[in-house]
């Protein structure tokens, strides 16, 4: 069993995320983190290869500078190589271009037999590109996945769906996009820190891939403050401001 | 080139109605000019009038997918339309599960950029653009379309408001999901509902969201009883989804359900900006939390410093006198 991990490098969500003024698109200029999102495939993949007794595990990421600390983190969880594709022609890249180019970087990946990516990124969630890839490769795919488990030469996956979840079928290889905490991703050990420094990274372009013309059909033309809510009333609980919510709801006729 | 062939991608609910999503963008779709056509997953069937009344002239459907997922089947059947002539400059899809799967799908079939998340769309002769809030909501982002059509892109629920009358002729016929070779290899064999009791989520008037802050997963159910003693729907950020406390569908946020009710209840939420863009449109906000610093006093009408594990028992107590 061996299977690809689309992962992404991201800043840390718990910093203020800025714009680049001269692009107006979001700075990644400064240490770049694996999305936390991507920590459940990751987990998801170990535990598929795990089952399966056999097989490994192969991230498959994009950049537009040779990052690989967010690489390293999913390396110490227990993936055995990875294949970044570090291009400065690629900074600010649409969902279609990203889904081409990681499509080529499973070419570098080696055999497998199934590729999982999170359902979005938590950066810029545009939440494509995974049934975007299963397109240009030709496959069959499943998103939203809450549960994985392999059954012969197919996948049996719960979908989630707005009003509860589905179970779905589907040929192997497929794309499996999986939904945030649905299994509790590991974390690394020391050892697996240690071993992570010393796995292979093949670092590629994407003229390296076959994805030449590298452009995308929109442009950001105007960016502005939303308007603010006006500032409501705050006070500290002095054990009688659930008097002030019955007030609030009584003044909106909701009670 | 104006955009006159505008697409709405349309879907019904289990029993047949409208969805309130496809109401919306058709609505919309036909304040833009040109003609409105509903691109419908499955069978029209009865909901085909309502499509026609918020603006559909014309109505594509592609019957029982017979268990295929619709991200490969509806987007094959949209391609198929496509090259046998009927071309749209426009397709809207809802920011949901399917919407965004057969998006996906088509954008590769027609080499198409995607712009999603989208809250608002203007056409000005040539030129689409769409206007997207980022950083919860904080700066709000226009992107035009800069390629060739059809343009796609996706708006989140509660976008636009619905309005009938506009007395589309809604002619039906069927648009044939073809062979669809590899892809086609997921199909649904089970479906699960989870049942719900109250308002739903996202049509309720009164919503309680709560978070982290709540402490243990036990302490939810304070959640469903102020939700049930206020008629309204108990809601969840992410972070205790995530944890397991409740299912997904309780999820409000980015990533779950996007609510307007009158008022929405933060009890124990920090507000970060997955959450918040799912709720601050809401029209009245009370916040209650521990941190006098967390996000969600911004965009609280009314925030109660305090701790949810003493207001909310003293909150339940107070309506149970009333009622």
């Amino acid at each position: 069993m061996n299977v690809i991990v689309c992962v992404k490098q991201i800043p840390d969500p718990a910093l203020p995320g800025e714009l680049d003024p001269s692009t107006n698109t979001l700075k990644r200029d400064g240490k770049l983190i694996l999305d936390e999102s991507d920590s459940y495939g990751v987990e998801m993949a170990l535990q598929l290869v795990g089952t399966a007794g056999g097989g490994s595990v192969t991230l498959i990421s994009m950049a537009p500078n040779d990052e690989t600390s967010g690489l390293r983190t999913a390396l110490a969880m227990g993936a055995e190589k990875a294949v970044l594709v570090s291009d400065p022609s690629l900074a600010g890249a649409d969902a279609l271009t990203t889904a081409k180019v990681l499509a080529g970087a499973v070419g570098k990946a080696g055999d497998y037999d199934l590729i999982i990516a999170g359902t979005e990124s938590s950066d810029g969630y545009t939440g494509t590109v995974p049934e975007q890839m299963a397109e240009v490769l030709g496959l069959p795919s499943v998103t939203f996945a809450k549960t994985i488990a392999v059954d012969g030469s197919a996948v049996k996956v719960d979908r989630q769906t707005e009003s509860g979840y589905d179970e779905v079928s589907c040929s192997l290889p497929a794309v499996v996009s999986v939904t945030a905490g649905v299994v509790e991703p590991r974390y690394p050990s020391f050892k697996g820190i240690m071993a992570a420094k010393s796995k292979p990274v093949e670092t590629v372009t994407a003229a390296d891939l076959g994805v030449e013309s590298v452009s995308w059909a929109q442009s950001i033309t105007d960016v502005t403050d939303a308007p603010a809510r006006e500032a409501g009333e705050i006070i500290e609980d002095d054990g009688e401001a659930f008097e002030k919510i019955v007030a609030f709801l009584d003044n909106l006729k909701v009670i | 080139m104006a955009i006159s062939n505008i697409w709405v991608f349309s879907e019904t609910t289990a029993e047949g109605a409208p969805s309130s999503g496809t109401l919306e963008l058709l609505t919309k779709a036909n304040s833009l000019g040109g003609t409105v056509t509903a691109f419908v997953v499955g069978a029209a069937g009865d909901a085909a009038a309502a499509f026609a009344d918020h603006g559909a002239a014309k109505i594509y459907e592609t019957g029982d997918l017979a268990g295929a997922l619709p991200g490969a089947a509806v987007s094959a059947a949209m391609k198929a339309v496509i090259d046998g002539g009927d071309s749209p400059d426009l397709i809207m899809f809802p920011q949901n599960y399917e919407g965004r799967d057969v998006m996906s799908r088509l954008s590769v079939k027609l080499d198409r950029t995607v712009l999603t998340n989208s809250t608002d769309i203007a056409v000005d002769g040539d030129s689409v653009s769409v206007t997207t809030p980022i950083f919860g909501g904080a700066k709000l982002v226009t992107s035009t379309f800069t390629g060739e059509t059809p343009y796609l892109a996706a708006f989140r629920p509660k976008s636009f408001e619905p309005a009938g009358g506009a007395g589309g002729a809604g002619d039906v016929s069927a648009a044939v999901v073809p062979d669809l070779g590899s892809t086609g290899g997921a199909t649904v064999t089970a479906v699960h509902v989870e049942e719900t009791s109250g308002p739903k989520l996202d049509e309720a008037a009164v919503v309680v969201g709560g978070g982290r802050g709540l402490g243990e997963a036990e302490k939810f159910d304070m959640i469903e009883s102020l939700a049930k003693a206020l008629k309204g729907a108990p809601g969840a950020s992410r972070a205790i989804v995530d944890a397991g406390w409740v299912p997904y569908s309780y999820q409000v946020g980015q990533t779950g359900k996007v609510v307007k009710p009158t008022v929405y209840i933060a009890a124990g939420i920090s507000g970060a900006t997955q959450h918040m863009v799912g709720m601050k449109g809401s029209k009245n906000i009370i916040a209650i939390n521990k941190d006098k610093e967390a996000p969600i006093f911004g965009v609280a009408d009314l925030g109660i410093v305090g701790d949810v594990h003493k207001v909310l028992p003293q909150l339940l107590e107070a309506l149970a006198a009333r009622s």
